[in-house]
């Protein structure tokens, strides 16, 4: 269990360092994209959810499981789909009109 | 053997990869779509791998509600692009919700043998999961229009909302040493769903683009405590990736807005609202028809629009590009310089001209386009207001003195597209309007762009 903890804790803390190093060259261009793209990710959440509303651990974690899948589905369909519609309207000078 | 843990442990990991190379992709235009690809086969392999979990034992609840947040998901991502921020606040309450929900279930499946070190990951996922919750959906709220955009202060309201968020943390500290007192655990939620809300009444639309990063923040570190609830590190993974994009972005915005990353923290904006308008009272400004601004345009060779809020408000971003058109074809370079808080959202404006079909390479940002003003014929500014005050860099006694603004005053000529002189957000007259190169050009932006545009195609 301790030994879990720390490698999580350093999962976490290289994970960070790689956020901050990753992001920090995406082009002011891109801001709204990328606010929109790691909120699909973040909804990774929902793999605890599954886990919850399928365990039949009482009706409790089934409700909370379910209506957690629910938001987190939204977000992951809603956030691909206007990320991609988003980054389709960036086009370079000369390219060609759709 | 391969047994499932082994399968979904690898899923996981591939997926854990493919997170990375999806935002890693995001940093130029040419392969931002290669990223979006990533990170929907990752998210595609991490559930599927899933459900093959081997504590799941009925499928029924999780196939309605994938389906049914598929359903949801759809039309929030089709949303018309000017109603992105509201969308992207919305979409910040959602991922907080589920992170809640699963935290509150975790807490009431486990107690009263919650760890010390659980308990406290466990209260931060929920803490930081209900204010994101209510704090997302005020903002929401408040970008939509259905709540008051201006800021509501009164007194003591920092105190108020620090005691707060003191008693919740006093509440989660008894709760690591004493999980069985499970009666408090509402609290927990309940105090921080309030805090939320009272975090985001003083916030004015302009300062929407640090708060809705901030919330973005927020919504990662919390989904990155669940990880570590969960032990999965695949969560841990992706919250630490999204909290920290958050986490730049509001730095950005903070200091764009010259405002020190500890007021940012607590949530302080809009405080310290000025009183100096008026002060500029008794100057005349010079006013120009579109037929005069038009014969302006179209006699430089390098022109420089100043996108803003204002911009968006007045859906003038077709017309936007209709001008840029008609100034291209007559050979004058066309360049768009964008502030990093113009708008409501990080990059707001660059996505309503991209839009509007404007190449991207003519977006630059400020640090980008600030050394070409001096050799700028016409910056012609359109809605936007406090970023182009040259107040911010030589009147100490301005209360937006030192935020980094967009040097517009150094252009040969000014032209401002403005409804009147009404102040902008921060209440401060701007001194750009009284200079001798600037032209006022009163008047709806899209109306008056369209103007523009007739004369430019009819002479």
């Amino acid at each position: 269990m301790k030994l879990d903890l720390m490698t999580s804790l350093y999962v976490f803390m290289l994970a960070g360092f790689i956020g901050f190093e990753v992001i920090r060259r995406v082009s002011p261009l891109l801001h709204t994209p990328l606010m929109s793209l790691t909120n699909a990710l973040d909804a990774i959440a929902v793999v605890g959810a599954i886990i919850l509303a399928g365990s039949q651990k009482g009706t409790l974690a089934t409700v909370f499981g379910t209506i957690a899948i629910v938001a987190a589905t939204s977000n992951i369909v809603g956030g691909f789909v206007i990320t991609d519609r988003m980054l389709k309207m960036f086009k370079a000078s000369g390219a060609k009109k759709h | 053997m391969i047994r499932s843990e082994h399968v979904i442990e690898l899923a996981y990991l591939v997926a854990t990869a493919l997170f990375v190379l999806s935002l890693k992709w995001m940093s130029s235009p040419t392969t931002a779509r290669r990223g979006v690809r990533a990170g929907e086969v990752g998210m595609l392999l991490a559930i599927a791998g899933t459900l093959l979990h081997h504590e799941i034992v009925d499928y029924t609840w999780i196939a309605i509600a994938l389906v049914l947040g598929t359903i949801i998901g759809v039309p929030l991502g089709r949303v018309q692009m000017t109603a992105v921020p509201q969308r992207t606040a919305l979409s910040h309450a959602f991922g907080a919700l589920c992170v809640t929900l699963v935290g509150t279930a975790e807490f009431y499946l486990k107690t009263p043998d919650v760890p010390q070190f659980m308990m406290a990951v466990l209260s931060l996922e929920v803490i930081l999961g209900s204010l994101t919750f209510t704090g997302s959906l005020m903002a929401a709220g408040k970008l939509q229009e259905v709540l008051p955009q201006r800021p509501i202060t009164y007194k003591g309201q920092n105190l108020v909302n620090l005691s707060l968020l003191g008693f919740t943390l006093c509440i989660a500290a008894f709760l690591v040493y004493h999980p069985e007192q499970k009666y408090l655990f509402p609290l927990l939620v309940l105090i921080p769903l309030a805090f939320g809300v009272m975090m985001i009444i003083p916030i004015g639309g302009a300062d929407m683009p640090t708060v809705i990063s901030l919330l973005n923040s927020y919504a990662g570190l919390s989904a990155a405590a669940m990880g570590f609830v969960l032990d999965s590190k695949l969560l841990i993974v992706a919250g630490a990736l999204d909290g920290a994009s958050g986490l730049i972005l509001s730095i950005n915005m903070s200091k764009a807005m010259n405002r020190s990353f500890t007021n940012v923290l607590f949530g302080a904006f809009g405080q310290e609202q000025a009183s100096a308008a008026g002060a500029e009272q008794g100057r005349s400004v010079k006013n120009a028809t579109a037929e005069e601004a038009a014969a302006i345009l179209a006699a430089a060779n390098s022109v420089v629009v100043i996108p803003g809020y204002g911009m968006a408000v007045a859906q003038a971003q077709h017309k936007v590009r209709e001008l840029f058109d008609a100034l291209t074809k007559r050979g004058v370079d066309v360049k768009f310089g964008i502030h990093p808080v113009a708008g409501r959202i990080p990059g707001h404006m660059n996505v309503l001209l991209a839009e509007a079909d404007i190449p991207y390479d003519k977006l630059l940002d400020m640090d980008e386009i600030n050394g070409d003003f001096p050799q700028t014929d016409v910056a012609l500014v359109i809605g936007a207001n406090d970023v182009t005050n040259p107040a911010a860099r030589n009147d100490p006694s301005s209360p937006i003195y030192g935020m980094p603004i967009l040097d517009v005053d150094k252009a040969r000529t000014v032209m401002v597209i403005k409804r009147g002189m009404s102040p902008g957000f921060a209440g401060i007259d701007n001194p750009l309007y009284y200079l001798d190169q600037t032209l006022m050009l009163f008047g709806d932006a899209r109306s008056f762009v369209g103007s523009l545009v007739r004369e430019l195609s009819g002479s």
